[in-house]
């Protein structure tokens, strides 16, 4: 018969961010545990609450298998010692032993020793001090009176209690002094004594009658739809919040959503900040009224069941978020006093990096940076730009419009773009103008409280200010994107000064030898170059990544040359585009621009992997090389995506592999050579794959010079039925070398032709 | 709860209540500091193997902090009460418990929740693990268990308890301001004893202290700090180090402290905070 386990470890309070592994963690190291020791089970379930972790082993049998162990001994006609020594190991006596066969004619001692299965409760005893002192806990702690040896047990906080009960059978165990019962506690305040539990199958009854929801899943639940309500019933739509859930059913084993509100006054402070204030200070839920509007209302969550229905708990809770309020208006109301201009001096006062000098200085190479942008026609230059920012689609996609988000500062920058040099000049002096701005807010008062609203409230700095509405959006978007599914900015003057800050970090890090390695990216330069990527195939941006990154060196040397000892080693100082921006790169030691060039080509490929392109597909493009055009090189992987799939790719690509595997194992490294000709008469397929190579070539030449991949796929197409057909009707490894070496060069040429698009070799299937 | 507790009366509460479970009940510390874990009966204390049970009060001086008086829920110069047990005593979050029934919460209609917290000291180079006590959604305890001390393992752990002691009030006596707390219970508020105060402080510390003064001040502790470890002599040896650590604190306030250098300071902080600890276990014989 198989009974089911319960094991409860209770503690103080457990981090609410910590519980959810922890429940995983117990249930996968116990699973574990139980299957190395051979005891079979059902099922395992697990719990987590502030105070509890627990846990329930289905259908545990009631010992682990039998069984039977053999050994092998001497031969039955060895020496005494010897054989007396295999007894002493075994514990067995002579007449215990079974003689055999050896099957060379002799006789061989065997022990056979019958295991009978360990009675479940001790496994399990066994399993919980394992599983205790295993424990992954990702910061843990010792106390109490043990804590004399730093030897004694850590816990997240201090263990108090062991149930573990098997059907309902206690099963003794003791860890750290910790005895296991059958008590527990229930709730803190609504039941404050202990309280017996009969077995796993009255665990999480027991404890609800004790205020005590033992399930995550269903406090979330509750908190969810419990919020929602309290929110419906004062006319108000609950601002959803999956980390909020999360957080609060780690805080409360019995959850109570309760509505309070706050002076409609601070609505006055910017809506993100309000949100921000409840959420990360509070855990509050915030709310929008009828027209979608911030509310004066938040949605606090309680753990318990007051007397009086919550209302001094609201009270309270009131009074603290007013406070809170108070404090971030202040800060608010003492920033606008300041002019983003007249803050600029302090970033002279924070060093960026010791060797890249201070945020002032980067500043000035962003602003430099961005404008040059603009200049070169690399940013502003196609007509569809302006609006807000706009959903990523991971890479390579059309740019969609979002409806302006619900902030002064969504109105678009609209207007016809910039086409002539002076309309040029005016974007480039609203990017520079952006840019230059656009870091005052790391030195204002909101931002030192609230380090995530950078951007933010310099943008409704600088539009309470009276800046342009476009410089006031880069300000506040030029963070963006920060990581795939963010908003990726499409208007001119943001996405200048985005790419700017984004090119002159990476830039300026690979500068002084601070690459990522590894698992280490300190400087998040990861990060930086998806979103340079993300910008740039979201804008359709056409430029070189070389000139844009020697732009940004020469900006960099001008100041910090002294500093700048990784230079030297980098190889950077050897490009000879550092004294002229605009100069010839002919002639560069180019090296230190490959790491670059790798760098941006590993995070491309990352991304588009994890954007559903095939990996080898990819690689049959990267592996071309040299492309430093991050459009052309996605427009010829997403073409090259669409032409594998069809009959014709997949019969192409199959010719190729078969020249090319031809041309492998004749070690034939030579190009075209003139096909029949003087030499002899072409054969009837021979010729066909001439002419279609003739035709071909030169359209899928000037298709690729046109970045029209689509069409020279279609070129390369063509080929397919002379290549079948060739390889029908012709004999490549004619005795006549002659003729062997001209029908080598025939699927030399078509391999050629072929690698002009992608490295097929590189494509599986 | 009937009359609420006045601001003292409710002080006098919290030390019958440690009292009675065996506190040694203290003074407060007569230097200027940040805050209590800086009194020698908290940091010397938590090291070594003997059992230390002590509660006090202690002004806590915040320069930073300071409003001139004008924000309601910001002083530069506050109390905080604060128990230490060692080694943590089993029982340590209900006899904490116990003491806010003592001053008159009611458990039935407020809602106390024990929300992660890990402290850690860079200038006294400690760490422990706890949390932030919640009453109603406000912060009213710090709840720690030492784990390190002036870069120290604690053997044992000690259990530390730091009450906001004007928070605490301005939610038993439901004011909005802590200037219109009752300080006893015959008419005198906080702000009559405290606003003027905080104003000339305020003044003072954001404007007046002459910063050559200061830096000189912070220099001449560090020198002492170091010729009393040379005389092994920790205890004086701490309390330059509680000096400097303020020192640093007003110049801090004075804004003449850049970004980088700050570093650099807290550092020098820790070291002779670090030093003097380190002297202690050894003058103690105790075994790090």
């Amino acid at each position: 018969m198989t009974e089911d386990f319960l094991l409860e470890l209770r503690c103080e309070e457990i981090p609410a961010r910590m519980q959810e592994k922890a429940r995983a963690d117990l249930a996968a190291l116990f699973e574990a545990r139980l299957k190395a020791l051979n005891l079979p089970f059902t099922g395992v379930e697990s719990f987590a609450t502030p105070r509890r972790l627990a846990l329930i082993v289905r259908g545990v049998a009631e010992t682990t298998a039998a069984m039977t162990e053999e050994r092998k001994g001497p031969r039955a006609d060895a020496p005494a010692p010897a054989i007396e020594g295999f007894l002493r190991s075994t514990g067995l006596s002579r007449e215990q032993l079974v003689t055999r066969d050896d099957g060379k004619g002799g006789q061989v001692l065997f022990a056979v020793i019958e295991r009978p299965g360990i009675v479940a409760g001790s496994v399990l005893a066994s399993a919980i001090t394992n599983v205790i002192h295993a424990f992954p806990w990702a910061k843990s702690m010792r106390w109490g009176a043990a804590s004399q040896s730093t030897e004694s047990l850590r816990w997240v906080r201090p263990l108090q209690g062991i149930i573990a009960l098997l059907g309902d059978k206690l099963v003794p165990v003791e860890v750290a002094g910790i005895r296991s019962g059958v008590q527990t506690v229930g709730h803190r305040f609504h039941h404050p004594g202990v309280i017996t539990i009969g077995s796993a199958n009255d665990y999480a009854e027991k404890l609800r009658a004790c205020h005590v929801i033992v399930d995550g899943a269903e406090r979330r639940a509750i908190i969810a739809v419990g919020a929602k309500l309290a929110a419906q019933k004062a006319g108000l739509g609950l601002i959803e919040d999956d980390g909020l859930l999360f957080e609060n059913a780690g805080l409360t084993e019995w959850p109570v959503p309760l509505l309070g509100r706050f002076d409609s006054d601070f609505l006055s402070v910017p809506a993100e900040v309000i949100q921000l204030t409840a959420r990360v200070n509070q855990k509050y839920f915030v709310c929008r009224d009828g027209a979608g509007k911030l509310a004066n209302a938040f949605v606090c969550v309680a753990n318990i069941d007051a007397v009086d229905g919550g209302e001094k708990i609201v009270q309270g809770n009131q009074k603290v978020l007013a406070a809170r309020l108070s404090d971030a208006r202040f800060f608010y109301e003492t920033d606008l006093k300041t002019k983003l201009d007249d803050l600029r001096p302090k970033l002279e006062k924070i060093v960026f990096h010791e060797k890249l000098g201070t945020v002032a200085d980067k500043v000035d190479r962003v602003a430099k940076l961005a404008r040059w942008l603009v200049e070169e026609g690399i940013v502003g230059s196609s007509p569809e730009r302006g609006g807000g920012p706009s959903q990523s689609d991971g890479g390579g996609g059309v740019p969609q419009a979002t409806p302006p988000a619900d902030s002064p500062l969504h109105r678009p920058s609209d207007g016809p773009p910039p086409r002539a040099g002076e309309d040029r000049e005016k974007l480039a002096a609203l990017a520079e103008r952006a840019a230059r701005l656009a870091k005052a807010d790391l030195v204002t008062g909101m931002v030192g409280e609230f380090p995530e609203l950078q951007g933010l409230m310099g943008g409704y700095y600088a539009a309470a200010q009276g800046e342009p509405a476009e410089v006031a959006e880069a300000i506040r978007d030029h963070y963006k994107p920060v990581g795939q599914g963010d908003a990726v900015p499409t208007a001119p003057v943001t996405v200048a000064v985005s790419l700017a800050d984004k090119l002159d970090t990476i830039g300026a890090f690979f500068a002084i030898d601070e690459r990522p390695t590894g698992s280490k990216d300190p400087f998040a330069l990861r990060r930086a170059a998806i979103g340079v990527i993300q910008l740039i195939t979201a804008n359709t941006l056409r430029f070189s990544l070389e000139g844009s990154f020697a732009f940004a060196f020469i900006n960099l040397l001008e100041r910090h040359i002294a500093n700048l000892e990784g230079f030297e080693r980098s190889g950077v100082a050897k490009h000879p585009q550092w004294k002229s921006p605009f100069g010839d790169g002919e002639n560069a030691d180019d090296a230190f621009f490959r790491l670059l060039q790798d760098f941006f080509a590993d995070r491309l490929k990352v991304q588009q992997r994890e954007a559903g392109v095939r990996h080898d597909l990819i690689d049959a493009v990267f592996a071309l090389g040299g492309e430093d055009d991050l459009v052309r090189l996605l427009a010829r992987v997403h073409a090259l995506q669409a032409f594998v799939t069809t009959e014709d790719g997949k019969n192409l690509l199959a010719g190729y592999k078969r020249a090319a595997n031809i041309l492998k194992k004749e070690g034939f490294d030579g190009t075209d050579t003139d096909v029949g000709g003087n030499i002899y008469e072409a054969e009837p397929a021979e010729a066909a794959l001439k002419e279609a190579l003739d035709a071909a070539e030169p359209r899928a030449e000037a298709a690729i010079e046109a970045e029209d991949f689509e069409a020279a796929m279609a070129a390369l197409a063509t080929l397919r039925a002379p290549i079948d057909a060739f390889f029908d009707d012709v004999t490549v490894n004619d005795s006549d070398p002659d003729k062997r070496i001209s029908r080598l060069g025939q699927l030399a040429r078509m391999r050629d032709a072929v690698h002009k698009v992608a490295d097929f070799s590189k494509i599986e299937g | 709860m009937s009359e609420p507790l006045s601001f003292q009366r409710m002080i006098l509460k919290l030390h019958d209540y440690w009292s009675e479970r065996g506190c040694v009940i203290l003074q407060p510390y007569d230097m200027r500091m940040g805050a209590g874990t800086f009194h020698p009966a908290t940091t010397l204390k938590a090291l070594g193997p003997d059992p230390w049970n002590a509660a006090f009060v202690q002004p806590c001086r915040r320069p930073t902090d300071g409003r001139y008086g004008e924000n309601p829920n910001r002083l530069q110069h506050y109390y905080q009460y604060q128990v230490i047990l060692k080694p943590s005593p089993p029982d340590l979050q209900e006899l904490y418990l116990g003491s806010l029934a003592a001053i008159g919460i009611d458990f039935t209609k407020h809602d106390i929740r024990f929300v992660e917290d890990d402290w850690e000291s860079p200038t006294l180079g400690a760490w422990g693990l706890g949390w932030e006590v919640w009453c109603d959604g406000m912060e009213v305890t710090q709840f720690t268990y030492f784990q390190q001390m002036g870069g120290f393992d604690c053997k044992p752990v000690a259990g530390e308890l730091t009450y906001g002691l004007e928070r605490l009030a301005m939610y038993i006596q439901n004011k909005d301001s802590v200037y219109d707390l009752a300080f006893n219970d015959a008419g005198v508020s906080y702000g009559d004893v405290f606003l003027e105060n905080e104003k000339q402080m305020s003044k003072w510390n954001f404007e007046i202290a002459d910063t050559d003064a200061l830096f000189d001040l912070f220099r001449k502790a560090v020198a002492e700090c170091e010729n009393c470890l040379k005389a092994d002599l920790p205890i004086p040896a701490y309390e330059q180090a509680i000096e400097a650590s303020h020192v640093f604190n007003l110049l801090n306030a004075r804004g003449v402290i850049s970004v980088a250098e700050r570093q650099a300071y807290i550092g020098r902080v820790r070291d002779l905070a670090k030093g003097s600890c380190e002297a202690w276990m050894a003058k103690n014989g105790w075994a790090a």
